[in-house]
């Protein structure tokens, strides 16, 4: 049995062959929609979490599956203040496969210690989340045509952005990939990603601030939201808040094929103006997250 | 000059960095010893200027030399038979540390969930940095 904690847990292989999935899940949608009959997704959400819980929902019954599960740990019995060890022995007995979001990091790699089922990392805090960089990369895959060969921009909170992190766990895998880290001095990218991928792998990147200089060499721009619940001090978030805002001015300075991802949900980084240009993908982006997890739910259920 | 008794059977952690002692005193449980320990700091040493000992009645496996190692792998460890050395440990920073450190990172998993093993793990051998196996913080005060 596997889980999905990490984007690392998968091989490149493993992963073209995923993503080569997901895109005859695209192509085939008829082919799927009932691979999943009389199985159970269970989704663990402790944090609020609206499009990647709707996402592994509608992916599951894409399949034909089922879903149960709890939006917020007030709903759950976190609130009485149940383990996640012990929680998770009792949902696999309720589901097949579960999907786990948590404030705190590390729950999901405590939850598949534990767990008879595969346990999916939804999100844990400011650590991981691998299945947003499962859909951060069909999405380039499919729009790009490659995963090789990019020079890609990540904007705004660096520091706490967990999509950024596993993001760049993933992408140092590929030849010629080379970053540019775009974000204020507060919301730099932990050392951890600094000394042990991104050097330890000898990848080229540059950390600067402003997003304009940058923007025309770019093949991506990858935005992420500054997020109030990471930070403990209010003053500070609003202080940084309001940093980086893409506007269609802006995006004069990018090249005609740099691609705008973003993770979502978005607060105002990029001008809604920004929307029509053929080069804003986030929309996509979407739609991709669910063809993936369809993908990732077949996988680890062993359906194909 | 002080004096401190020989010991006929049992081990010597020496050329351990002046200051330290109490802090391997903590992380080895050696108070919860019953045999005789003897802590002596700020010896003279030709070849760190001012180091500390600590001197163990009792065989070698009663304390974890991975803890030791992950303190400091330079503090070399003399096994003492009838009043003499017979042989000496080479320390090595240990992969894994486990129920030593504590996760300070309060968004960790660790500061919730009950009876959860604090585990460290070695990421970078030359810079001796440890990281928690949930996620993934540095160990600062190494």
């Amino acid at each position: 049995m596997r889980h999905l904690l990490s984007p690392m847990d998968f091989s490149v292989e493993e992963l073209d062959k995923l993503l080569q999935l997901a895109s005859d899940i695209e192509k085939n949608p008829d082919k799927y929609k009932h691979m999943c009959e009389g199985k159970k997704l269970a989704t663990l959400f402790y944090e609020p979490s609206t499009r990647t819980r709707l996402s592994f929902e509608s992916a599951m019954l894409s399949l034909g599956g089922n879903v149960l599960g709890f939006s917020s740990a007030d709903c759950s019995s976190a609130s009485k203040g149940e383990s996640v060890s012990d929680t998770i022995r009792i949902i696999s007995c309720y589901a097949d496969i579960c999907a786990m979001r948590h404030p705190k990091e590390g729950a999901p790699m405590v939850a598949a210690s534990k767990s008879s089922i595969p346990v999916i990392n939804a999100g844990d805090g400011g650590h991981e989340h691998p299945t947003q960089t499962l859909t951060d990369l069909l999405t380039i895959r499919s729009l790009k045509g490659r995963l090789d060969n990019l020079k890609i921009g990540l904007c705004g909170d660096l520091k706490f952005g967990r999509t950024v992190h596993s993001l760049i766990n993933a992408l140092v895998r590929y030849k010629n990939i080379s970053f540019v880290l775009i974000s204020p001095t507060e919301l730099r990218i932990p050392d951890y990603i600094r000394e042990d991928v991104l050097e330890a792998n000898n990848i080229p990147y540059e950390e600067v601030e402003n997003l304009e200089e940058a923007m025309s060499s770019l093949d991506i721009l990858y935005m992420t939201r500054v997020q109030r619940e990471r930070f403990f001090n209010e003053d500070e978030y609003i202080r940084l808040k309001d940093r980086y805002i893409l506007t269609k001015e802006k995006m004069n300075y990018a090249n005609e094929n740099m691609l705008i991802l973003h993770p979502l949900p978005r607060v105002n980084e990029i001008s809604v103006e920004v929307d029509d240009d053929p080069r804003a993908v986030y929309f996509k982006q979407v739609q991709y997250g669910v063809y993936v997890r369809m993908a990732l739910i077949l996988t680890l259920l062993e359906l194909v | 000059m002080l004096n401190v008794g020989s010991l006929n059977e049992g081990f010597v952690l020496d050329h351990i960095q002046a200051g330290k002692s109490m802090l391997i005193y903590k992380h080895l449980g050696l108070d919860k010893l019953d045999c005789q320990v003897a802590i002596i700091k700020n010896a003279r040493s030709n070849k760190m200027g001012r180091k500390d000992i600590i001197k163990i009645e009792g065989p070698l496996d009663i304390v974890d030399l991975d803890v030791l190692g992950f303190i400091d792998h330079n503090i070399t460890v003399n096994i003492i038979k009838n009043g003499t050395i017979v042989d000496k440990k080479k320390l090595t920073l240990p992969t894994t540390v486990k129920n030593v450190l504590i996760c300070k990172n309060p968004r960790c998993i660790t500061s919730i969930e009950q009876e959860l093993e604090q585990v460290f793990i070695l990421s970078d051998k030359e810079k001796e940095i440890y990281r928690c196996k949930y996620c993934e913080e540095k160990y600062t005060d190494k």
